[in-house]
């Protein structure tokens, strides 16, 4: 899993109907640090996740195996929204 | 599988309810020499893993495996734990 900030939405009426229901967010991948990298990646949001948060993504088939997106053609799903990260050395 | 460096916890309240009780770390992938090569992701902990120890761990799909497997979302697990640097012999 990746730790990433939101940057945005996605609004998107015309889509496969098991996405029906679903929040789109534009994410940015980030260093421990908080600083960002480049690229970016549009994840379904499974927990509630807002503007700027820090959250988890899991990326690839593991996606769909979040509560609530069974069968769902994702490859990106936020999971967590992040409190801390304690890094040693 | 990868070997790698557990190198600090994550934690987060709001979790996706498959994800309620597991345990969250930061690993640094290591090359064969034990040299840090890629960015920190953050797994899940299957071994009972803690910071500064060297494990290995699982990509893909089957993470999900040592978990409820259809039901956990990850896409990094460390499924064990190396007994010491010693022990990774590498020609």
């Amino acid at each position: 899993m990746i730790i990433a900030r939101i940057l945005g939405t996605v609004v998107s009426t015309q889509k496969d109907e098991r996405l029906q229901g679903k929040k789109l967010l534009i994410v940015r991948p980030i260093n421990l640090d908080g600083s960002d990298t480049s690229g970016y990646v549009v994840a379904v949001d499974t927990v509630g996740a807002g503007f700027h948060e820090r959250v988890l993504v899991v990326a690839g088939s593991s996606a769909r195996l979040a509560q609530g997106m069974k069968d769902t053609p994702v490859d990106a799903a936020i999971v967590g929204v992040i409190d801390t990260v304690a890094v040693s050395g | 599988m990868q070997l790698a460096r557990v190198i600090g916890t994550v934690v987060a309240t709001i979790k996706n309810e498959s994800l309620q009780g597991r345990k969250l770390l930061v690993i640094q992938s290591l090359n064969k020499d034990l040299y840090p090569q890629g960015k920190p992701l953050v797994a899940i902990d299957a071994a009972g893993a803690g910071v500064g120890e060297l494990v290995f761990w699982c990509r893909g799909k089957e993470a999900s495996f040592p978990f409820k497997r259809e039901d956990t979302p990850t896409d990094c697990t460390i499924v064990g734990i190396v007994d010491s640097d010693k022990h990774v012999l590498s020609i």
